[in-house]
């Protein structure tokens, strides 16, 4: 078995038995990054230097006896993740030369736990997208199928994952972005809860919303991958000071007796008929294991879009109006004067679908508008956290599609924002809600992966670690890989 | 709710956002049709409902005023696309 195939855990079994060095299986993913990578296009930058410097210095741990869990295990950040010395383009033109002062806490807690940096993964622009097109550099294709989308914005990290091209990957979720790539490739991806992990240095997209997670090929390795991330940080205000439970303690494997929640309205009309069905199996497998299944219905699911899609642009105008040309990042050649160097720059420096939000952001919180736009849908997230609020009184989790469909062809719905923002429906409503939710692998519609999602209440992480798991162990669907032959054939080629 | 040609042009100035004729036209369209979108939440009545604005559930978050290390100068100004004797170099504001 090549090393590059291997799980967190399984690389963690070799690497402490001696049978595999940290730099050989860092070789191992960067030779498979080199062998595939020109056709799914996973990373905007790789780092090679860096990765056998860090996997060097992994090993050299190992032999002074440290058994973290994570160390000398070869990982790919997305590129909105701050790293000193290495660029974080956020998938922008704006910020294609950007290289940051100082690192991410979630990096830096990634390098005390020994985690070796591969490199930097595509995204839609400052995470604004369901796709992965809305980079401004190159599109990113699905490992199953190169000729479709990832899903986004995190698809670079997913693709990178499903590709075999790093053992787990960093992605953030202000919308859906972890768990809709994660369905869209067949892995996992988890979204903690708001404040669960710090976002320090996390370039802010929705700051009441956005969020930093794992994606992985297996429950268990997101287990330990949130394990390392998750805790309070003094540097980010909306750190929360709660506990982390070991979460390896969650992969029982027993859900017996678990209350299981199923809301109506995430299964609607338009549906693709075989992620209903898929979907519809594995809760029925969770019932075999002798959950107990109950309908219930989360009333203002309809709201959900308009809410979020009023409330994350709006903050996202806000954040992105550091973006001036002069601090950091690209600046308009020859300006007349102070508002044309702000006006070009912005111009110049953003993609469609970020200048669209910025534009939707601004008109909700203008004079006149900000009371039927932007309060109004902060009074709906009231009532869609409310909706969640009554369920988790009687249910531990709650199960759904992650995406009405599975992964859809590249350019299918670029020119139609309405269109793209449908993909994000069934996964918004955990970060209006503050919630955490997880998409696991449930197998396939016409031959491309499902995701099942699993909600949890706020620090609820080890209930979806919990049910994951157990549905997981009783499921082949995660030890499925794709083909990629074809991948392989381009590259050589090229 | 359309948005006409006037209104872009408006928001896009409360936003410096410089837009080119032909952005102007698809955001007049593309963002009427959101617009329209959203419009299913007046059906809602918020009348006594309070604004949700963070999920996190603090508030006033408080430290002790202790002097930290921070970047250095040089640090700070090294992304700069225009600097001045160790400052941030911008046009002219005042004539």
């Amino acid at each position: 078995m090549e090393p590059y195939t291997f799980t967190v855990q399984s690389a963690q079994a070799a690497l402490q038995a001696g049978r595999l060095s940290s730099v050989d299986l860092t070789t191992s993913v960067l030779d498979r990054i080199y062998r595939v990578d020109n056709s799914v296009r996973a990373y905007l930058a790789v780092t090679p230097e860096v990765a056998l410097e860090q996997a060097a210095e992994a090993d050299k741990r190992r032999a002074e006896g440290d058994t973290s869990p994570l160390l000398g295990i070869p990982f790919a950040l997305k590129d909105i993740v701050s790293t000193a010395g290495i660029t974080t383009t956020c998938g922008s033109r704006m910020l294609a030369e950007y290289v940051p002062p100082y690192d991410a806490t979630a990096y830096r807690r990634l390098r005390t736990a020994g985690a070796v940096l591969l490199g930097k993964t595509n995204m839609d622009e400052f995470a604004m997208g369901s796709s992965t097109e809305n980079s401004a550099f190159f599109p990113t294709a699905n490992p199953w199928d190169l000729s479709r989308v990832p899903g986004g914005s995190s698809g670079g990290s997913a693709a990178a994952v499903a590709a075999d091209e790093a053992l787990f990957a960093i992605g953030t979720d202000t919308g859906g972005s972890i768990r809709q790539p994660a369905s869209l490739v067949g892995i996992v991806g988890l979204r903690p809860t708001y404040g669960r992990v710090s976002r320090y240095g996390l370039v802010a997209f929705g700051s009441s919303l956005d969020q930093i997670g794992p994606l992985t090929r297996t429950v268990t390795d997101a287990a330990l991958v949130l394990g390392a991330l998750a805790g309070y940080d003094a540097l980010d205000s909306t750190s929360v000071d709660v506990p982390v439970p070991d979460y390896r303690r969650a992969l029982s494997g027993d859900v017996r007796g678990l209350r299981v929640a199923v809301p109506r309205e995430y299964f609607v009309d338009g549906m693709e008929p075989g992620v209903a069905a898929a979907v519809r199996a594995a809760i029925d497998g969770l019932a075999s294991l002798g959950a107990e299944i109950g309908e219930v219905s989360l009333p203002h699911t309809e709201y959900a879009l308009p809410t979020y899609y009023l409330i994350a642009p709006a903050e996202a105008s806000a954040n992105l109006a550091r973006y001036d040309g002069v601090r950091f990042g690209l600046s308009a050649e020859q300006p007349i004067d102070v508002w044309d160097l702000f006006r070009r720059t912005r111009d110049e420096g953003f993609g469609s679908e970020v200048k669209r939000r910025i534009m939707l952001g601004t008109y909700a919180l203008s004079a006149g508008y900000y009371d039927a736009y932007y309060r109004k849908a902060q009074q709906a997230r009231t009532l869609i956290k409310r909706d969640f609020d009554r369920v988790f009184a009687e249910y531990d989790v709650v199960v759904a599609p992650t995406s009405p469909v599975a992964a859809f062809p590249l350019g299918a719905r670029v020119d139609d924002p309405l269109q793209m923002y449908l993909a994000d429906i069934f996964t918004l409503s955990v970060n209006l809600a503050g919630l955490c939710g997880m998409s696991v692998p449930c197998g396939f519609s016409d031959g491309l992966p499902v995701g099942l999602q699993i909600i949890g209440p706020a620090f609820g992480e080890a209930k979806l670690l919990q049910v994951g798991y157990a549905y997981e162990q009783a499921t082949p669907w995660h030890t499925m890989k794709p083909s990629l032959t074809a991948a392989e054939v381009e590259t050589a080629e090229s | 709710m359309a948005l006409d040609r006037a209104a872009v042009e408006h928001v896009a100035e409360l936003a410096k956002l410089g837009l080119s004729e032909d952005e102007l036209v698809m955001f007049a369209e593309q963002l009427s049709a959101i617009l329209d979108y959203a419009a299913i939440l007046q059906r809602l009545d918020t009348s006594a409902i309070l604004p949700t604005a963070s999920v996190g559930g603090l508030e006033n978050v408080m430290r002790d005023d202790v002097v930290t290390p921070s970047l250095s100068q040089e640090d700070v100004l090294a992304n700069a696309p225009h600097r001045h004797a160790g400052q941030f170099q911008v046009p002219a504001i005042l004539d």
